[in-house]
C-alpha cells in the first residue's frame, strides 16, 4: 500500500499556516467532554498533556516512573536548537528547516520538518516565560553555543542539564495542570495494550507497578509519548527502564511501524567496562566543540596519551572533514571511530575507544574557562572512570543513543490507527535517518506545546466524546490478555534470569545490526532471534508474583517485546539496500568510506504492519518528495 | 594508552532493609557480592547480586533506579547511614566500587521518613514532592502566551543563581538525611529558582505559602541547621536557598 503523509500543499513556508487554518476547532465549552490519554511523561508528553490541560480538554497522563520529572529527557545534556538568529551569524527558519533535513540525509517528510524549524523559536519562548533558566550573557541576553551538523551558533543551553531544565519547565506546567484538575497523574504505571475499537484507538491497559492491578483506561484519543528503543541494543544511553513495549504492543494492534532501522550511535559516550554494565554515560557532543578527537598513528603505540608527540597523532575528523572538523555530525564521527578502533588504532581496555583531547583548548582558553563550559561532564567522567580529564585525555566510544524510527504518522501526528497520536522520539517523523544535536529535545517540545494542541482538534471534532466506556467487551478481551501474558511470563519457571537474555539479544543485535550492518549479518540476526525467543519462553525464571512491585517481571515483558522487535529492525535494515544516516550498509559505500544513498530506489519511508509473530510483517511505503530542497550527497568534508 | 590489568575482585558483606510491603515489618538480610572489581557502580554491584538470588530462587532486592548517571533523581538508598553513600555530589548510581575494599561490610536502607513510605525493600513513595511543586512550584504561563525570550532581560548573576537553585534533581536525600525529615532544602531551591527571576516574581507570595503549607501537610518536619541535607545533596544544592525560603515567606507577612 503506498501511505499518503498528507502534508499540505503550496509554498513550504506556508504549510503550516495555511494547514492550522483548515482544520477544524473543538468549541471551548466542548472540550473538557472529551478526555486524552497522554502515555509518558518527557518532553512531548508532559508538554502535550499541560498544554491540552489548559485548553480545557479532561487530561489523563501515565508514566512507569515514580515522578513524572524522571522521564529520559531530563538527561539530555547539551541543548535545544532554534533558529532565532540572535548571534546574527545567518540563521534562519529555512536554514535550519534545511540543515535538518540534510542532517536526516534526505529521508524525512519535508513539511514536517519545515514546521518544526518554525515553531523552534516559540519553543524558547515559552520555556524562558516558564522560568527555564537558560545560559546568558554578562547584558542580560539569551547565550548560543554551536552544535555539531550546523555552521551557526542556535543552540541555547542550561548549563550541561539543558534536557533537565526543559523537562522541569514541562514538568512544572503539568503540575499546575494537576493542580487545576484539568490533568490526573497516574505515576508508576506501564502501558500493556492498546485498545482498539472499530478501528480507531480509544484506550490503554495498564500495569499498575506497585498494587499489580491491571486495568483498562477510555478516551477519545491517545497519545503515545514514550521515547525510543534502543535498549534493543542492551549497550545504550537510554535509562533503564526505556522500552519498546508501548510501540510494540501498539503495533501489534495494527499501528505501523516506521523505519525502525533508523538508529543513532552517540560518539562521545564513556566507554564498557564490562558485561555486567548496560547502561553506558554519554557526554554532550558539545564536548566536540573545544575537544579534538585522536588516535595514535601508529599500532601498537603504548605511550600514554601525553607522551605522545604531535607528529604521532591522528586528528582523524580534522583530516577526513576539514571544514566540520570535530563538529561533523553524529553518524559520520561515530562511523569514524569504529573506522580507527577496527583499523587496531584505538585506545583503552581492548581497543575500543578514541581519545577526546582538550589540551589544546585549555593552552587556548584556560582551564577555567572550559570548567565553565563543561564542568560537570568533567566531573561525571571523573565519577565513572577515576581519570582527570583536564590532565589526560578523555577516551570515548559511540554508543546506541536515539532512535529515528518509530509508529509511523501523518502530518497531524496520527498514525494509521485513527485516534492513535505519536509525539516525540516515539514517532518517526522529522529526523530522516540520522538526527542532529540539540534537536531531539527541540522536537519533543515542538510536538507538544505547538503541533498536537492544534492537530487533536481536527479529529475530535470529528468523534463523538466518550463513545467507548470501560464496559465495553474490547476492555474486557484486552485485560484478559494482559493477565494471560504475565501468568505466562511467571510460570515459565526456567533457569536463565532476565537480564541474561537481553545481554544475548543486544550482544547479536550491537554486533550484527550496530554501527555497520551486512546482508549476511542482518541474515544471522534474522535466522538466530527465532531462537532466542523461544528459549525464552522455555526458560527464563521470573521470581515473585503480578500482585505486587515485581521489577522481573516488568523487566521480562519488555525483554519479550525487545526480542521480537529486533527482528523487525533487522528485516527493515535488510530490506533497505543503500547506506543513508544511520544505517550504514557496508555494500553501499563510497571509495572513501563514506555512505552511498539510493535515491532511486529508496527514497521513501518504510512502514510496517504486524501480520503475526510468526509471519514476516507487510511492508508498505510512503514515498518522499523533495520540492524545496535539493537532493545531494551529503557532505560535511 | 591507558594501563589496564587483570581486575581485582571483591567480595563483599550486604546487610539489606527487605520489607514485603507498605504495612508488613521490615529486616535485614545479609548477603555476599561476589566478583566485584573497582569499576561496577555500586547499582551494577546489586544487579550482580540480584542476578545470584534470581538463580537461586529468591526474590530479587527491589530498589529504585533509572537514568544511572546520576540526573533523573530516581535511585534512592541509604548506604552505611549515609544518603546516597555519602561521597560528595555523588548519588547512589555514580559511585563506584572503587570506594569499597575486598571483605567490606555495607549496609543498604531505604530513605527513611514520615512522608515517605516505603513500597517495598528500598523503594519508597516520594509522591509528597510531586505535590509540593503542585502546590506553586511553576510560572502560571499559558503555551503561547510568551513575549519574545530576549524581551525581558535577566542578569547573567541572576540566570546563574536561578540555575545553581534548578539543578535540585527532587531525590529526597535532603529529606532521608535530616534528623527532622524536613523538605526545606527541596521547597526552598524551587522557590528560590523562581524568587530570582522575573518570570516568577509576580505570584511570588502565593507560591510560598502554599508551597510551605503542602510541605506540612505532607508531614515533612522544619529546619533546625543540621546541615545534613546539603551534604548529602547530589548536586551540593547550597543552604542558602533554605535562608531564601524563610525571607521570602517573612516578607508575605508584611505585604
Amino acid at each position: 500500500m503506498i501511505l499518503d503523509g498528507k502534508s499540505p500543499t503550496g509554498p513550504i513556508e506556508q504549510t503550516w499556516d495555511k494547514h492550522r487554518f483548515e482544520m477544524k476547532l473543538v468549541n471551548p465549552a466542548n472540550k473538557r467532554k472529551y478526555k486524552v490519554l497522554v502515555v509518558g511523561t518527557g518532553l512531548a508528553g508532559a508538554s502535550a498533556a499541560a498544554s491540552l490541560g489548559e485548553l480545557g480538554y479532561n487530561v489523563e497522563a501515565f508514566c512507569y516512573q515514580d515522578s513524572p520529572r524522571r522521564a529520559h529527557s531530563i538527561a539530555a545534556q547539551g541543548g535545544i536548537n532554534a533558529a532565532k538568529n540572535y548571534p546574527n551569524d545567518g540563521d534562519s527558519i529555512r536554514r535550519l528547516f534545511y540543515d535538518t533535513v540534510k542532517g536526516g540525509d534526505f529521508r524525512s517528510r519535508e513539511a514536517d520538518v519545515w514546521r518544526l524549524a518554525q515553531v523552534s523559536n516559540n519553543i524558547i519562548d515559552q520555556c524562558v516565560a516558564q522560568g527555564v533558566p537558560f545560559a546568558r550573557d554578562y547584558g542580560g541576553y539569551l547565550d548560543n553555543r554551536s552544535f555539531g551538523g550546523a555552521q551557526v551558533s542556535r543552540t541555547f543551553y542550561a548549563r550541561g542539564q539543558t534536557g533537565q531544565q526543559l523537562l522541569l519547565g514541562a514538568y512544572s506546567a503539568l503540575s499546575r495542570q494537576i493542580k487545576a484538575g484539568t490533568v490526573k497523574m497516574y505515576p508508576r504505571t506501564e502501558m500493556l495494550d492498546l485498545v482498539v475499537v472499530d478501528g480507531e484507538a480509544k484506550g490503554i491497559t495498564i500495569r499498575d507497578l506497585v498494587t499489580g492491578e491491571v486495568r483498562c483506561h477510555v478516551g477519545d484519543a491517545v497519545l503515545l509519548c514514550t521515547g525510543g528503543y534502543v535498549n534493543v541494543f542492551y549497550l545504550s544511553t537510554n535509562a533503564m527502564g526505556c522500552s519498546v513495549t508501548a510501540l510494540w504492543r501498539a503495533y501489534k494492534k495494527g499501528a505501523y511501524f516506521a523505519n525502525p532501522c533508523y538508529t543513532q550511535i552517540h560518539p562521545t559516550c564513556i566507554p564498557q567496562s564490562g558485561d555486567y554494565q548496560s547502561k553506558l554515560t554519554l557526554m554532550s557532543e558539545s564536548l566536540r566543540n573545544d575537544g579534538r578527537c585522536w588516535v595514535p598513528k601508529n599500532h601498537d603505540d603504548n605511550r600514554p596519551p601525553n607522551d605522545i608527540p604531535e607528529e604521532d597523532r591522528d586528528y582523524y575528523l580534522e583530516r577526513k572533514y576539514p571544514s566540520f572538523g570535530n563538529l561533523a555530525p553524529r553518524d559520520i564521527a561515530s562511523r569514524a571511530a569504529k573506522e580507527q578502533c577496527d583499523d587496531g588504532r584505538g585506545v583503552g581496555p581492548g581497543g575500543r575507544g578514541v581519545y577526546l583531547d582538550f589540551r589544546d583548548a585549555i593552552e587556548r582558553l584556560g582551564a577555567g574557562l572550559i570548567r565553565e563550559r563543561y564542568g560537570n561532564l568533567f566531573e561525571m567522567y571523573e565519577l565513572i572512570t577515576a581519570e582527570d580529564g583536564y590532565k589526560v585525555p578523555m577516551r570515548i566510544y559511540p554508543a546506541p543513543h536515539y532512535a529515528m524510527g518509530g509508529l509511523w504518522v501523518d502530518y497531524n501526528l496520527m498514525s494509521n490507527l485513527p485516534g492513535l497520536f505519536v509525539l516525540g522520539e516515539a514517532n518517526f517523523s522529522v529526523h530522516g535517518a540520522n538526527r542532529l544535536g540539540a534537536s531531539a529535545l527541540m522536537q519533543g517540545l515542538a510536538d507538544g506545546y505547538f503541533i498536537i494542541p492544534y492537530t487533536i482538534a481536527d479529529y475530535l471534532a470529528q468523534t463523538r466524546p466518550g463513545a467507548v466506556t470501560t464496559d465495553h467487551p474490547e476492555c474486557a478481551q484486552s485485560i484478559e490478555e494482559v493477565n494471560a501474558y504475565r501468568d505466562r511470563l511467571l510460570s515459565v519457571n526456567g533457569k536463565r534470569t532476565v537480564t541474561d537474555f537481553m545481554r544475548e539479544l543486544g550482544h547479536l543485535i550491537w554486533e550484527n545490526a550496530g554501527m555497520a550492518r551486512s546482508e549476511e549479518s542482518l541474515t544471522e540476526v534474522i535466522d538466530k532471534i527465532p531462537a532466542i525467543r523461544e528459549e525464552f519462553w522455555q526458560n527464563v525464571r521470573v521470581t515473585g508474583n503480578g500482585n505486587q512491585v515485581n521489577q522481573q517481571l516488568e523487566n521480562a515483558g519488555r525483554t519479550a517485546d525487545f526480542v521480537e522487535f529486533a527482528e523487525l529492525l533487522a528485516r527493515d535494515a535488510l530490506h533497505r539496500r543503500e547506506s543513508c544516516g544511520g544505517h550504514f550498509r557496508v555494500e553501499y559505500q563510497y571509495e572513501d568510506g563514506e555512505a552511498k544513498r539510493d535515491d532511486e530506489n529508496f527514497s521513501y519511508s518504510a512502514a510496517w504492519e504486524f501480520k503475526g509473530v510468526d509471519r514476516e510483517p507487510e511492508l508498505h511505503k510512503e514515498p518522499l518528495k523533495f520540492e524545496s530542497v535539493e537532493l545531494a550527497v551529503r557532505s560535511y568534508k | 594508552m591507558s594501563e589496564h590489568t587483570a581486575h581485582e575482585t571483591m567480595t563483599l558483606k550486604l546487610i539489606v532493609w527487605r520489607q514485603k510491603g507498605p504495612d508488613e515489618p521490615g529486616r535485614f538480610e545479609t548477603y555476599l557480592a561476589r566478583d566485584i572489581t573497582e569499576h561496577h557502580s555500586f547499582l551494577e554491584m546489586l544487579d550482580v547480586v540480584n542476578e545470584d538470588l534470581i538463580r537461586e530462587g529468591i526474590e530479587p532486592i527491589v530498589f529504585d533506579h533509572d537514568c544511572r548517571e546520576g540526573i533523573c533523581g530516581t535511585c534512592s538508598q541509604v548506604i552505611n547511614g549515609l544518603a546516597h553513600g555519602g561521597q560528595t555530589r555523588t548519588t547512589v548510581c555514580q559511585l563506584h566500587m572503587r570506594k569499597f575494599k575486598d571483605g567490606d561490610t555495607i549496609y543498604i536502607e531505604p530513605w527513611r521518613a514520615k512522608a515517605f513510605p516505603i513500597l517495598k525493600d528500598l523503594m519508597v513513595d516520594r509522591s509528597a514532592l510531586d505535590r509540593i511543586i503542585q502546590a506553586g512550584g511553576y510560572a502560571s504561563v499559558n503555551t503561547g502566551a510568551a513575549p519574545d525570550g530576549n524581551a525581558i532581560l535577566i542578569s547573567k548573576e541572576d540566570a546563574d543563581y536561578a540555575m545553581d537553585a534548578a539543578e535540585c534533581i527532587g531525590c529526597g536525600a535532603c529529606v532521608a538525611a535530616c534528623p527532622n525529615g524536613a523538605a526545606m532544602l527541596f521547597t526552598g531551591a524551587k522557590v528560590s529558582q523562581f524568587a530570582s527571576l522575573p518570570q516568577g516574581r509576580e505570584e511570588g507570595r502565593i507560591r510560598v505559602t502554599g508551597m510551605l503549607q503542602a510541605m506540612q501537610e505532607c508531614g515533612f518536619g522544619n529546619c533546625t541547621n543540621h546541615y545534613e541535607c546539603q551534604a548529602a545533596c547530589p548536586k551540593g544544592i547550597d543552604v542558602k536557598f533554605i535562608a531564601r525560603l524563610n525571607r521570602e515567606y517573612l516578607k508575605t507577612l508584611f505585604m
